[in-house]
C-alpha cells in the first residue's frame, strides 16, 4: 500500500515536471511582457528618438547625428557631467562607511537593535521631491543665522546634498549589509576568536571579505544612485546658484546631469528635445560604462565562502 | 501567510484601481453621445479654476449628454503635462496657448480659429494670438491686470492715504513711513516677496514687465514679437521699486531665497499694507480686506503720474487640430457655453474677472474695475510685454539666482549680475531659443 502510493507520488511529481517543462513561457511571460513594455521598448523608442526632431514623441523626423554634436557642445552638459561625477564618488565614500559601521555595530548583541534598524531605513520610504524640501528649511534655518543660504553658495549646495543622499541612502545600503554580515558563517568567525585574532584583524581579513558581494552591490547601488539624482538636486537647489557670465550665459553650479537633461527637454528651443535625448542615450552609456567598471573592479575582490 | 493573502489581495486591487483611474477617467460620467457624438477634454492650466470647471463640466453633460473630462495642470508644470498628454490617444482637445513662445512651440497643434462660433462671441481682438502666418491660434477667454495691491484702512490707520500716491516719490515716503513705524502700527509696508518657485514669478515675471513696458513705450511701439535684445534702459527703476519691496517688508531680503512665507495670507490678515501680485487675488482677499485696491507699478519713470494697471492675458485657448472634427466641434461647442450660458458664464466670471464675450455677464472684481477706472482716467495701460520672454523659464531661473545673491547682500556687483540675467540674458536665451 505504502509502496503503491510513493509510486503514485513520484509520478505525480514527474508529470508536474512535464508540465512546466511544456508551459513554463506562461508563468514568464507577465514579467517579460512588463519588462519588455516599461523597459526594452521605451529604451529602443528613445535611442531613436535621440536620432530625431521632435515636439511629441509620436511625431518625430529623423536628422541624424546633429543632437549628439549639440549635446556635447553643450558646456553646461560637460559641467554637469563633472560635477555628477564629482558628487557621485563622494556620496559612494560618505554613505558606505557609515551603512557599514551602522550595519556592524546593529549585528553585535545590542538591545533593541531592531528598532534602530527600523528608525535607520525609515529615511528611505520619504519621496526625493519631499525631502529635498524639508531639508532646505533645515539648512536655511541655519544658515540663515550666518545671513546665507543654501541656494547663495555651491559649497553649502554640494555638501547640503550630500547631506541629504546620506540621510536618506544610509539605512538602505545598512540593509544590505546586514544581510551580508548575517551570512558569515559564525564557525569561521569562532575559528578566529579561537586562534587569538583582535577584533581589528577579524574585521578586516574575515568580515570584509566575507561582505565583499554586498560591498560590490552597495558600491554599485550608490555610485549610480548618485549619477542619476533627480528629485533631491530639483527640490534643494535647483541648480542655484548660478554663475552669471558677462555675456548673459549662465553656469548652474549645483546642476547635475539628470537636471541638465531635464531642463534642456523644456527649453523653448525646437531642436532642445532631441538634444536632450541625446543627451539621455550619453547618460546611459556613461552610467553604465562606470557601473560595470565597478563591479568588475569589486567583484575580483569577493571570496568564495 | 494570511497577511500575505491580504496583502497581495490590497495590491492587486489597488493595481486595478490603479488601472481603472487611469484609462477610465469619464467613462463614469458618460451619458449617451459616444465617439461620433464628439468628446471635449480640457487641459487647464489655472488650478485655481479647477473647482469651478468640474462643476461646469459635470453641468454641461448632464445637458447635452456630451463627454467632457477636464485635467489641470499642477502649478508650473503645465509644459511638461501638455507635451506628455499630447502625446497620447486621447489628446486634450482644448489647451492653453498663452503667450508668442507658446505659438511657436504648439501652432501646429492649434486650428485656425477665425471665423468660428467661439471667434465670433469675442467683443475684442484684443487678447487673441496669432502666428506668423496670421493664423489665429489662440483667443482670450479672460483678462486680468496686476500691480500693487494696497489695503486703504491700513495706509488711513497710519495717518496716510491712497490719494497721496502719485508716483514712486510719494509711494516710497509712504511705505518707508510705515516699515520705520512697524512696530508701534502693529503691520508693515509689504508682505514677503519669496523667491521659491511659488512666488518669484511675481517678480521676475511681472515686475520685470515694468522695464519691458517702458522700453516699448521709449521706442513708440508695441512689441508683436520677441526682440533680439534689451536696451536696458529702465533697468534702474525695476531696481527703484524693487529695493523698495524687498526693504520694506515683514520678511529680511536675506530670508527670501527658499521662501516659506504666505504673502496672501500677511496681507489678508493685516500683517501688510502693500502685496504685488493680480487681479485673481480679488476673490481670496477681498474676503477680508473687502476695501482693497491695485495701483500701478510706480518706479520713477518720468510722466508715471499717468501710468494705469498691466493688462492682459495668458488665459487663451487652443482647438486641437490632431483631434477628429468632431471633437473640435464639441469642443467649440463647450467654450461657447461657457462663456454665454448665464449659469456658466456667471461663474467663469466670477473666477476669473472679464470675459471679453459679448454675452458674459459683468464682473465685480475690484481690482479690473480700478483698472478700467485708470483707463477712463486717460491713464496708459501697461500692456503684458512680459509674455516675450525667451525661453522663459530659463531666463527667469537666471533672474531669479541673481537676485537671490543681491538679496543676502545688495552690492553694486551683486546689482550688475542681476542686471546682467535681466538685460544680456535676454539676448543669450533669444539666441538659445533661435538658432
Amino acid at each position: 500500500m505504502s509502496k503503491y502510493k510513493h509510486k503514485q507520488g513520484k509520478s505525480n511529481a514527474s508529470n508536474l515536471k512535464a508540465q512546466i517543462r511544456q508551459w513554463w513561457w506562461l508563468f514568464l511571460l507577465p514579467v517579460v511582457a512588463a519588462f519588455l513594455i516599461g523597459f526594452v521598448w521605451p529604451f529602443i523608442q528613445g535611442i531613436y528618438l535621440s536620432f530625431c526632431s521632435f515636439k511629441t514623441t509620436s511625431d518625430a523626423t529623423l536628422i541624424g547625428f546633429g543632437n549628439y554634436g549639440r549635446a556635447l557642445s553643450d558646456p553646461t552638459f560637460v559641467h554637469s557631467f563633472w560635477y555628477s561625477a564629482l558628487f557621485a564618488v563622494t556620496s559612494l565614500i560618505f554613505i558606505n562607511i557609515p551603512a557599514f559601521a551602522v550595519a556592524y555595530a546593529l549585528t553585535q548583541d545590542i538591545k533593541f537593535s531592531n528598532l534602530y534598524r527600523t528608525v535607520f531605513f525609515m529615511p528611505n520610504l520619504i519621496g526625493g521631491i519631499v525631502l529635498g524640501y524639508i531639508w532646505s528649511m533645515i539648512f536655511d534655518g541655519i544658515l540663515s543665522h550666518y545671513n546665507t543660504s543654501i541656494l547663495l553658495n555651491s559649497t553649502y549646495g554640494f555638501w547640503g546634498l550630500i547631506i541629504l543622499i546620506c540621510w536618506q541612502q544610509i539605512g538602505y545600503m545598512m540593509i544590505i549589509y546586514i544581510a551580508g554580515l548575517q551570512a558569515i558563517p559564525t564557525d569561521m568567525l569562532e575559528a578566529a576568536e579561537i586562534d587569538g585574532a583582535t577584533k581589528a584583524q577579524t574585521l578586516f581579513r574575515v568580515i570584509i571579505p566575507n561582505v565583499m558581494p554586498s560591498i560590490t552591490i552597495c558600491m554599485f547601488l550608490s555610485i549610480t544612485n548618485g549619477f542619476k539624482l533627480f528629485d533631491q538636486n530639483l527640490a534643494l537647489t535647483a541648480g542655484q546658484p548660478f554663475i552669471m557670465n558677462p555675456d548673459g550665459t549662465t553656469i548652474k553650479t549645483t546642476e547635475m546631469l539628470a537636471l541638465n537633461i531635464f531642463n534642456t527637454f523644456y527649453n523653448s528651443n525646437a531642436a532642445s528635445r532631441g538634444t536632450a535625448q541625446a543627451k539621455a542615450v550619453l547618460f546611459f552609456i556613461l552610467v553604465a560604462a562606470i557601473g560595470l567598471v565597478q563591479l568588475q573592479f569589486t567583484r575580483k575582490r569577493e571570496v568564495q565562502q | 501567510m494570511n497577511f500575505k493573502k491580504v496583502f497581495a489581495s490590497l495590491l492587486t486591487a489597488a493595481m486595478l484601481v490603479g488601472c481603472g483611474a487611469s484609462t477610465g477617467g469619464t467613462a463614469g460620467t458618460t451619458t449617451e453621445g459616444g465617439d461620433s457624438e464628439g468628446k471635449v477634454y480640457f487641459l487647464n492650466f489655472k488650478p485655481e479654476l479647477d473647482e469651478t470647471l468640474q462643476g461646469l463640466a459635470k453641468t454641461y453633460t448632464e445637458k447635452t449628454g456630451v463627454d467632457v473630462k477636464v485635467v489641470t495642470a499642477a502649478s508650473g508644470t503645465y509644459s511638461q503635462t501638455l507635451t506628455a498628454e499630447m502625446d497620447k490617444s486621447t489628446k486634450p482637445t482644448l489647451f492653453i496657448i498663452g503667450n508668442q513662445a507658446g505659438v511657436k512651440e504648439w501652432s501646429d497643434y492649434a486650428i485656425d480659429l477665425t471665423g468660428t462660433e467661439i471667434a465670433n462671441e469675442l467683443n475684442t481682438d484684443a487678447y487673441n494670438l496669432y502666428d506668423e502666418s496670421g493664423k489665429l491660434v489662440s483667443i482670450g477667454y479672460c483678462f486680468e491686470c496686476y500691480g500693487i495691491i494696497v489695503n486703504p484702512d491700513l495706509l488711513e490707520k497710519a495717518g496716510h492715504s491712497l490719494d497721496e500716491i502719485k508716483n514712486f516719490e510719494t509711494l516710497k515716503t509712504v511705505v518707508e513711513d510705515i516699515h520705520s513705524r512697524a512696530a508701534e502700527l502693529g503691520f508693515d509696508a509689504f508682505s514677503s516677496s519669496d523667491m521659491d518657485s511659488s512666488s518669484s514669478w511675481r517678480f521676475t515675471g511681472h515686475l520685470a514687465n515694468l522695464e519691458y513696458f517702458y522700453e516699448e513705450k521709449a521706442a513708440g511701439k508695441t512689441w508683436t514679437e520677441c526682440p533680439a535684445e534689451l536696451t536696458g534702459e529702465f533697468v534702474g527703476n525695476y531696481k527703484n521699486l524693487y529695493d523698495l519691496i524687498i526693504n520694506n517688508s515683514l520678511t529680511d531680503p536675506k530670508d527670501l531665497a527658499t521662501g516659506g512665507h504666505d504673502a496672501e495670507n500677511e496681507f489678508k490678515t493685516g500683517q501688510a499694507a502693500f502685496f504685488v501680485n493680480g487681479s485673481w487675488e480679488y476673490a481670496a482677499v477681498s474676503e477680508t480686506v473687502p476695501n482693497a485696491r491695485m495701483i500701478p507699478y510706480y518706479c520713477g519713470v518720468e510722466g508715471e503720474e499717468k501710468a494705469g494697471l498691466n493688462c492682459g492675458t495668458e488665459n487663451c485657448w487652443a482647438v486641437n487640430s490632431k483631434v477628429s472634427e468632431a471633437d473640435q466641434k464639441a469642443t467649440i461647442d463647450f467654450m461657447v457655453w461657457l462663456v454665454s450660458d448665464p449659469e456658466a458664464a456667471g461663474q467663469m466670471v466670477e473666477q476669473l474677472g472679464v470675459l471679453p464675450y459679448k454675452n458674459a455677464p459683468e464682473s465685480k472684481n475690484g481690482f479690473l474695475a480700478d483698472a478700467a477706472k485708470y483707463t477712463e482716467d486717460g491713464c496708459y495701460v501697461m500692456d503684458w510685454a512680459t509674455n516675450y520672454q525667451p525661453n522663459v523659464d530659463e531666463y527667469r531661473a537666471g533672474l531669479v539666482a541673481a537676485l537671490n545673491q543681491y538679496n543676502a547682500d545688495q552690492s553694486d556687483a551683486n546689482w550688475a549680475n542681476v542686471e546682467t540675467a535681466f538685460v544680456q540674458g535676454w539676448a543669450t536665451q533669444y539666441a538659445a531659443v533661435n538658432n
